[in-house]
């Protein structure tokens, strides 16, 4: 292979992810082979509704719940089969920004030492060195150094504490970041601050996000490309615009459909949604969308439907797939 | 115009804390006919659940309450206790952000729903039942004699936010506070429990309160809206007007901050810097005033009274209010 192919290659591939739980002698399919990749410096939005199985997707990933089967390559290495040192040494290349800020921070340690946490389990022993990195980063997510470092996490709002776990992701200079649901905790107003600025740390250092929520909205303002997942499989994936134009899921439809639009002349649509997503203890045959699915037939309960191309870099996962 | 069902006039929180007093809502007044819709938005810490909590007597314990809140023809700040808790439930419902806290997890579906019943409608105990199962089918569930002897964990998100709107609506009540009654539902969820309020609400002609922190929640579904900052009313105006041509900057900024789904990808997007100020340390001047990118020096010295735009019922608390005439900004 050339020097140029191997640029060339996703920093991610996922590729027939299995990951299940164990719920009592029940076991519950959170995800069920899906397979996407991620390009260097490209964002990958993955959205779905609650229990689809995107934050599971997100974990396995960064090996934080092990797969059943299935492989994550990231930059060309298997991390599914990597294991102990091995593996803590990827993760330094690897992130997780959560999506509860406050929850995510050690109420009793001072911001300093929980930035500089991960530079001293990546063995970074010199003092001045990681009091300097501290400082830089602290600094690049818009918070003074001098002010915040010696303070404790209870004395700071819902978005500075995302700002704080923002840096101490970044401090130790990651290529990837997963981000899950990063601003469904803050307020409309801190929302946007906090979207700005990992749009900027992307730009900065050069990072791939996987960038995994459940406002459609959310997903399009930060996303090149956006997965829909339903029940633990992949529906769709597209760019971004393409995505949002030409939706060719019918459940990527109905999504956004259902957003409600702040604007008084677009009336809402009536009961656009069927019914309730189906536990993932038991997922339908077939396509896991049929139950809900305006378009089902007898092929879609027989039949799962693979992630074809429908339009150039489309991918939909559907026997009928919308114009 | 029928006389209003609702009104609320200069109400005041104070809530003590640690660091001194905090108000939460700062002298709020406002107004509901029978049927209409009004929609208050703000960010938290608003004060818009505490002003929803004071329509209800349902404030803690150590809260100080000022002014007067009078629904239909009532003043509920002076009422007895034993008669506030007759007409809440019946004349007066509310439906929660949180429908796992709001029900109760060890009591069935059905004892829950006919406790209501039986105790506001003095119905036996079989035609408490045929009104439950009546109920629980009018708000989309499906076979609801079985659900009568199910528990909540038993069920959805969607399921409990269902029950708990029929367990609010079963007294029929002439006003229902919806305090952010899709906030913990996904985004298909929460287009059928906005649909089946607005189908309740125009059948049983009752008035609605939907508190939200969302824009696009209220604006398809309020007849009025009124925002929130930081414990006051800042803008207020039927729907449409606010919308077209809203006057508060804040209001302004709320709205542009939102991600939109027709802006293209990596749009940076128009967001207020610094945040909302601390309720313990009221501001002498306007509360937006520091984060506003209109403020000017007397925005710092004076609060802005809530007064009247072009109009009528639209109200606007703003020195230097934008959008005044058309083609105009200030």
């Amino acid at each position: 292979m050339t020097q140029l192919a191997v640029r060339d290659a996703p920093l991610l591939n996922v590729d027939n992810l299995v990951v299940e739980y164990g719920l009592g002698n029940k076991v519950v399919h959170a995800v069920s082979g899906v397979s996407l990749h991620v390009a260097r410096r490209e964002t990958l939005g993955l959205v779905g509704e609650s229990g689809c199985g995107k934050s599971t997707l997100g974990r396995a990933v960064l090996q934080l719940r092990r797969a059943k089967s299935g492989r994550v390559l990231f930059d060309g290495e298997d991390l599914t089969a990597m294991e102990g040192e091995a593996l803590r040494k990827m993760r330094r290349r690897v992130q997780l920004i959560f999506q509860d800020p406050i929850a995510s921070l050690n109420p009793r340690r001072r911001i300093g030492d929980i930035v500089a946490e991960p530079l001293i389990i990546a063995g970074v022993k010199d003092a001045a060195e990681r009091k300097r990195r501290v400082i830089e980063v602290l600094a690049a997510v818009g918070l003074d150094p001098d002010l915040v470092a010696g303070r404790l996490p209870h004395e700071f709002s819902g978005g500075q504490c995302q700002r704080i776990c923002i840096a101490r992701a970044l401090v130790l200079n990651p290529e990837f970041v997963v981000c899950d649901e990063p601003v469904s905790a803050l307020d409309v107003s801190i929302r946007a601050q906090i979207l700005n600025l990992l749009e900027e740390m992307k730009a900065r250092f050069g990072l791939t996000l996987l960038f995994i929520a459940h406002d459609l909205a959310v997903v399009k303002a930060v996303s090149d490309r956006v997965a829909v997942m339903y029940l633990g499989r992949l529906c769709e994936v597209a760019p971004s615009e393409q995505l949002f134009a030409r939706p060719a899921h019918p459940y990527t439809a109905l999504l956004l459909q259902a957003i409600p639009v702040p604007d008084p002349d677009v009336r809402p649509p009536e009961s656009v949604a069927i019914g309730e997503p189906p536990s993932p203890i038991a997922p339908p045959s077939g396509c896991r969308f049929r139950t809900r699915c305006p378009r089902a037939d007898q092929q879609c309960s027989a039949e799962i439907p693979e992630l074809r191309e429908v339009a150039p870099g489309q991918l939909a996962a559907c026997h009928h797939p919308l114009a | 115009m029928s006389p209003p069902l609702l009104t609320i006039e200069d109400v005041a929180v104070e809530l003590p804390t640690p660091r001194g007093d905090l108000r939460a809502v700062d002298h709020v007044d406002l107004s509901l006919e029978p049927g209409r819709t009004l929609g208050i938005v703000g960010e938290s810490g608003c004060g818009k659940t505490m002003l929803s909590r004071a329509i209800l007597q349902l404030l803690p314990k150590k809260a100080k309450l000022s002014g007067r809140v009078m629904f239909d023809g009532r003043d509920l700040v002076r009422l007895a206790p034993e008669s506030l808790r007759r007409l809440r439930a019946r004349d007066l419902a509310v439906v929660f952000q949180d429908p796992m806290t709001s029900l109760n997890p060890v009591l069935t579906i059905g004892t829950q729903l006919m406790e209501t019943i039986q105790e506001h409608l003095e119905l036996d105990v079989p035609a408490a039942r045929k009104r439950s199962i009546e109920l629980l089918a009018a708000v989309g569930i499906p076979a609801p004699e079985q659900r009568l002897a199910q528990y909540p964990h038993q069920c959805s998100g969607g399921m409990r936010q269902r029950i708990a709107i029929a367990i609010a609506l079963s007294c029929e009540p002439k006003l229902l506070i919806a305090d952010e009654p899709t906030t913990a539902l996904d985004v298909t969820i929460q287009a059928q429990i906005l649909d089946l309020l607005a189908r309740e609400q125009r059948r049983r002609h009752m008035a609605m309160i939907i508190i939200t922190h969302d824009l696009g929640v209220v604006a398809g579904r309020a007849d009025e809206v009124a925002v929130m900052y930081a414990g006051r009313v800042v803008e207020r105006a039927p729907t449409q007007a606010l919308f077209k041509r809203m006057h508060m900057p804040y209001t302004e900024a709320l709205l542009a901050a939102i991600p939109k789904l027709e802006t293209a990808p990596h749009t940076p997007l128009p967001a207020i810097s610094g945040r909302p100020p601390d309720p313990t340390r009221p501001l002498k001047g306007c509360s937006f005033a520091p984060r506003c990118r209109y403020a000017a020096g007397r925005c710092h010295a004076a609060k802005p009274e809530l007064k009247s735009a072009e109009i009528s019922g639209h109200l606007y608390a703003c020195f230097h209010p934008i959008q005044m005439a058309e083609g105009m900004s200030a």
